[in-house]
Parts: structure tokens; sequence; C-alpha cells
């Protein structure tokens, strides 16, 4: 039986724009070309005198944070500020009340503000999701990372990230290395990485960090770090969290970083010319020597600069698409 | 008062009865399937030509979420739902607030059911006091109270020498435990099967292991306690095969599933529809078809609906947060006829396992249509169809079947000769 609720295409619109931004699956490769081609123009506002251009005035952001974030909440606030909207940032404590009902009576709240777009980070799989199924369909949602299922904007990032340093996906390898199974980031890289047609991709890991069924990403499995590295154009070092070492996922940090730390030596197993990502904060010495992090390959900075390109133009798209369908809509009514 | 069924086609896979007849019943009871008794005379007919008439259904697992849990259902409620389902005889687990772990709670629940009159309720006690796994329930106050078994729910044992000791005495009574087989430690956090599903929406998994390694153990001790034993709600393949080579070796273990099991995977969850949320989880197709054929060879002797009613706020959150359960005992009929359907079993076939299969691993009087026995049937027309929701009883709407099309409609439900249910 199939469920009556299955799968739609929740944050598209009727002409198949972005109205919201839940999750890099089901967007066609044109789309993510169109944010990859918007968030490259935008990255010429950053370098001007001027930094703002006025395609959000009059439009109210709000950054709802459930769950602790500098990095990707400053670049959410700068991303809307250049693109001119009255921005607001919320730090909602999950510890008060039961997150379901902290989470849904800030939505109300929120929206009796109204505010047109919401950027939501939460610590639950599917909160994104549940957000833009509860809100006023007007309101455009933005996931700035759902528990362990997507990060969409930093997908983009990083996918603008090889573009501008490969020039496309092609005939690349690349390769994710490190606790794919707790990270949203690996899961929005993998799906973007396929979507772009990216030929090669591997992920690189101990049996207890990746998913079961992580093969359905069109991805190979290595447990060497060597040789997964081996001829890759790109290198994804993510995040590894301290609480990984109770519960016997790893022994120790120590070990983690003999058998899957970036040093320089391991980078020599890489193409020439590779470059090194990471999504922050670093580990220096759990997952990435300092010497590879600060070095030639590391493109880690330029990740952080593109990703506010990428999230004026997430902001500006869904915000377009937004109106798009409320013209739409009106004009069926008529 | 006096009533004669006219016409049906009577179906009791007790006896292998099925045929075109009559049913009589006086003072609750059937007096006569057939031609009525010489002295027998009707004050009323009911035409039933074109329907079957079947004992009705018995459901090991409806939560009633009575006393303490009433925003979600309500005893009235919830057997007023059953009813509407074909549900004449129910097992309502001891989940409730305060625990049924003592008999003024089971003596609560067996006044407020007989005061409603929808279905006749069987509690099923707490095994351990609190459900917390580690001191027995007073079990033979508890069965003097009305309860027919005893569980632990989800909420495993602290230690094996405890649970030991719990199926030993049980034993000693001649009492039957349900067991709920899910290891606590590999199933911690978990919220939906260790699959690509849960992979890629990140969910944390319950693996396979989790009910296999607990049913492992649990059929083990089983075994060497001698206790008469129950095993709830399986939902692995590899689950129902161990129950499989128990039976084959002459460990007397009845079986359920729940009917959602059967007809669900964890396919359901893409989108994040916390309605699709259960503990346990939902699981593969090849899960699915591994319930499915030991639901057909009697490996499996009774489907149950599980039913967990809920309010809107318990479903309200990301998916995660949410509450598990599905509200679907009212549906109970019209979605198993999905097995007759789907061709898997043949309408006696799921009768048997709606009625006789679930009363006699409860011992409950209940499950067969003979004469004497009380006159609980359920009254259906397979030749048209439900739309679910059109009509809702439950206070727990939590229910991802609203909306479809399901074969067959419940027309009667009678419990002692009364009418509980008219659709």
């Amino acid at each position: 039986m199939t469920p009556i609720d299955a799968k739609r295409p929740l944050q598209l619109n009727d002409q198949g724009q972005l109205r919201h931004f839940l999750s890099l699956d089901g967007l066609s490769r044109e789309l993510l070309t169109e944010v990859l081609d918007t968030a490259d123009s935008f990255l010429e506002v950053g370098a001007r005198a001027v930094k703002k251009v006025p395609l959000l005035r009059g439009k109210t952001v709000c950054n709802v944070f459930f769950e602790n974030s500098t990095r990707t909440r400053t670049t959410f606030e700068l991303a809307a500020q250049r693109l001119s909207a009255d921005v607001i940032t919320l730090n909602v404590s999950t510890s008060s009340t039961s997150k379901g009902e902290t989470l849904f009576d800030t939505l109300r709240n929120l929206e009796a503000m109204a505010a047109d777009m919401f950027v939501v980070r939460h610590a639950d799989s599917g909160a994104a999701h549940f957000i833009a199924e509860h809100v006023s369909p007007e309101v455009a949602i933005i996931n700035g990372g759902d528990g362990r299922h997507a990060h969409p904007t930093q997908g983009m990032l990083d996918m603008l990230t090889i573009r501008r340093h490969k020039g496309g996906f092609e005939n690349l390898s690349v390769a994710i290395v490190g606790d794919i199974l707790h990270s949203r980031v690996a899961r929005s890289n993998m799906i973007a990485l396929k979507t772009l047609g990216c030929p090669d991709i591997r992920v690189i890991g101990p049996k207890t960090l990746l998913p079961i069924g992580v093969e359905q990403y069109g991805v190979k499995v290595f447990t060497d770090l060597e040789q997964g590295l081996k001829d890759v154009d790109v290198v994804i070092m993510l995040r590894l969290q301290r609480e990984r070492m109770t519960g016997g996922l790893l022994p120790s940090e120590g070990e983690f970083y003999r058998l899957y730390g970036l040093t320089t030596a391991r980078l020599a197993g890489a193409k020439p010319d590779a470059i090194v990502m990471h999504p922050g904060p670093i580990n220096r010495g759990v997952e990435i020597e300092s010497a590879v992090a600060d070095g030639p390959h590391s493109v880690i900075l330029n990740q952080v600069t593109y990703g506010i390109a990428v999230r004026m133009a997430v902001l500006s798209m869904a915000m377009s698409g937004q109106t798009a369908q409320r013209q739409f809509e009106q004009e069926s009514v008529q | 008062m006096s009533l004669s069924i006219i016409g049906a086609r009577v179906i009791d896979p007790a006896s292998g009865l099925d045929r075109i007849s009559d049913l009589h019943i006086s003072q609750g009871r059937i007096v006569a399937i057939g031609d009525a008794p010489a002295d027998f005379t009707a004050s009323q007919l009911l035409d039933a030509s074109g329907l079957v008439a079947a004992p009705g259904l018995v459901d090991l697992s409806v939560s009633l979420r009575e006393p303490g849990y009433s925003r979600k259902g309500t005893i009235a409620s919830e057997t007023r739902a059953a009813a509407a389902g074909g549900v004449t005889s129910l097992c309502c687990p001891p989940l409730t607030k305060p625990i049924l772990d003592t008999s003024a709670v089971a003596e609560l629940i067996l006044d407020r059911a007989r005061e409603a009159g929808h279905a006749k309720v069987f509690p099923i006690g707490a095994l351990s006091k609190g459900l917390e796994g580690e001191q027995l329930a007073e079990l033979i106050a508890l069965r003097d109270a009305g309860c027919i078994a005893f569980g632990n729910g989800l909420n495993s044992f602290g230690n094996h020498r405890t649970l030991c000791r719990a199926l030993e005495y049980a034993a000693t009574f001649d009492l039957t435990v349900i067991f709920h087989s899910q290891d606590r430690d590999l199933s911690a956090g978990g919220l939906a099967h260790d699959g690509p599903t849960a992979s890629f929406l990140g969910l944390a998994g319950i693996p396979e292991t989790a009910e296999t390694v607990a049913l492992a153990r649990d059929l083990l001790l089983v075994e060497q306690s001698g206790v008469r034993a129950h095993f709830s709600q399986l939902t692995t393949a590899r689950g129902v095969e161990l129950i499989e080579q128990a039976q084959a070796r002459g460990l007397p273990v009845t079986a359920d599933v729940a009917l959602y099991q059967l007809i669900l995977t964890d396919e359901a969850l893409t989108g994040f529809s916390s309605l699709y949320h259960v503990q346990p989880p939902l699981r593969s197709a090849a899960d699915r078809e591994g319930l499915r054929a030991a639901v057909k060879k009697g490996v499996v002797q009774a489907i149950a609906s599980h039913h967990q009613p809920h309010d809107r706020d318990a479903k309200l959150a990301p998916f995660g947060a949410t509450e598990p359960g599905i509200s679907s005992v009212e549906l109970l009929l019209p979605l198993a006829l999905t097995l007759v359907q789907d061709g898997l079993l043949d309408l006696p076939t799921l009768l048997a396992r709606l009625g006789q299969g679930p009363a006699e691993a409860m011992r409950l009087p209940a499950g067969r249509l003979q004469v004497g026995a009380a006159a609980d049937l359920v009254l259906f027309d397979e030749g048209v169809s439900t739309v679910a929701g059109e009509r809702w009883l439950s206070k727990g709407a939590n229910c991802p079947f609203l909306g479809h099309t399901l074969p067959g409609a419940v027309r009667y439900t009678l419990v002692d000769g009364h009418i509980s249910f008219t659709g």
C-alpha cells in the first residue's frame, strides 16, 4: 500500500522553482547549477566596497537556531544583510520544554511576527520538513542543518568550492573522509555530487562510522584511507565529535588520527593539485594535520567566503519562488 | 431477548464451518446454527443475506489510554472504535498511569469497560512493578482481579536473573507471559529500522538484532522455566524464523504481529511523516514478506492492531520528537481483508488469525461459533468497501490509512447477543 502522503516536492512551487530549501534530494542538476551560477554572481558583490544588493529589501529573515552554531548562523546573517533584508536571530534553548512543543510554539510566534523566511537549524532529522509542512505556506523555510539528515547550503557551498577550483564535476574523484554516519554534510555532499555528475565519489571511514546502505548514494566505500585517497582531486574531511569516543564507535582520537587523519604524507597519494576541504570547525590533530589545514592544498577558508554567496543565492531564489507562487495563485483565482 | 440471524455465510474456522446458514441467539448465547430449536421464537430477525457472519475479532493489543492518558483515548471511545473494527474481545496493555500493576487499576478498567459495553476487555497486567523490570508485580492478585496475562511491554528487565525468576514464578501458577522482545541496548536511541531508508533520512537505526538477540534469549529462558509464553509484535523475518524453530522443537509458544507490519515497510518514512513512527519500527520489505509467510503458515497465530491512539500534539513535532504508535483498531477488519485481496490468505484463515488464534493464545472464551458459546459475532459485507476515516470513533486520528479505500465493511458487531456496532 503506497502512503497517500508519499514524498512530494515540498520544496518546489508549481513552476518547479525553489520555495523552500530543505534537502538536495529531488532537486535537478539544472536547479543546483542555477544555485551555483547565482552564487557566483553574488561573489562579486562581496568583493565590492558597498556589499549590498536590494533583492530582499523590506523582507524579514528569521534565523532560528535550536542548536549551537557560529559559522552557519553568522554567514546566514551576513547573506541576508547583504540582500538588504531585516534579520532577526534567535538562539532557542532546547532544554526548557520538550523539543516538539518548543518548536511548534516558537514557529507560531514567529509567524505572528510576519517573517518572510525562516532559517532553521535543529538537532532532529526532518525538523525542516516538519516546519515547512506546518508553517503558513507563504513563509520560505531554509534548512540550516537538521540532525544527521541534511545541510543543503553547506552541500552547495562545497559544490561551489569544487567548481571554482576544479572547473566542474565531470572528471573528478572526490573523497569524503571520517564520520559519515553522523554527518548531514556528508549526506548533502553525496547527493549533490551525484546530481552534478561526479563520476567517482568515495567515502572513507571505519565501519562504525559508515551508515548502512551508504552505497545507495552511488559511492564507493573504503575503510583504508590511503587506498581511498589514491589519485583523488578533492578531499572533504569531516569533523569528528568528541562524543564518538564513548559508546564504542572509536577507541580514541589518537587511534582515529593514526588511521584516518589527513597528513601531508597521506595527501601525497592524491593528485598533486588536489584540494582539501572541511566544513569546520576543524580539530587539528584529530582529523587533520595543521600543516595540511594551513597548507597550499587547503581551501577551507575560501569555503567560508563562498558560504555567504551560496546563502545569498538560496535566500533570494527561495524568496522569488515564493513570490512567483503567490502571483500564480492569485492569477489562477482570477 | 432472542435473535435470529438469517441467511449469512457463517464461517467458523475452529470447526471448519463455512456455509450459508442461520444463527439463533438467546440470552446472549448461540443456541443453534442452522435450524432453530423447536421451542425457539426470535423476538428479533436480522436479515444477513450477502453478509459473512464470523466469530467476533479478538485483538491482543488495544491501548485504551485510561486511566492516565484520557486526552489520547478513553475506555469508552476506544472500545467503541474497536467494535467498529469488528472486535468483540480485546486485551489492553499495562502502560497506563498509574501502571496496571495493582488490582485497583485492573478493577477500574474492567468496571469502565462494562459500563461502556462496547467490547469485552481483558487486561494484561504488568509483570514487574511500575514496568521497571526490577521487582515482581503481585501477579496472583492481578490474576484474581481479571488480568489474563502479564508483560513488561518494551521495557526490558534490567537483569537476566530477575527476568528468569519472574518467569519461574509465573510458571508456578501457569500464568501466560507476553514478551515484546527488543534489546534495550541495541535499540537505544533508535527511531527506525536500521536500513537504507533510515540512513538516507539520518534517523538513528534499530537493527534487526535488537529483536533477534532478545528473542533468542527469551526463548531459551522460556524453555528453561517452562512458562506459558506469547511473543507479541514481532517485526523481523529472522525473528519469526526463531519462533518457528522453537515451535519445531516442541516449545508451545505463540506469536502475534501488528497488522500494519504486514502492510507497511520502512520506506513509508520517506518524507518524515510521524504517522509512521512506531516502536518496534516498520521493517524492510523482506521482513514484511517473512512476517506474511509466517502468518500464512500459522507460525504466527494472531494478527493484532497494536492500536495506540494519540492526541494531536503527540505527533506534531519532528519525527524523532513524536510519540510512536498508530491508531487503527477501528479499521481492523477492512485493513486485514487487504490480505485476502492480495491473495495471501483465504477468508477463513484470516478470520482464524483474528479470532481463534489470539483467543487460544490467551485462553480466552472467544473466537469460535458454537452452540452454548457467547454470541460474540461480526457481520460484514465483503462486496463493498470502506473509506477509512469517513466515520472516526477513536480519539486518536494518528492513522496513516485515513483516506484509503479498503475492502469490506463491518455491518454489525454483537457482544453477548447485543448489537455493539451498526455500520
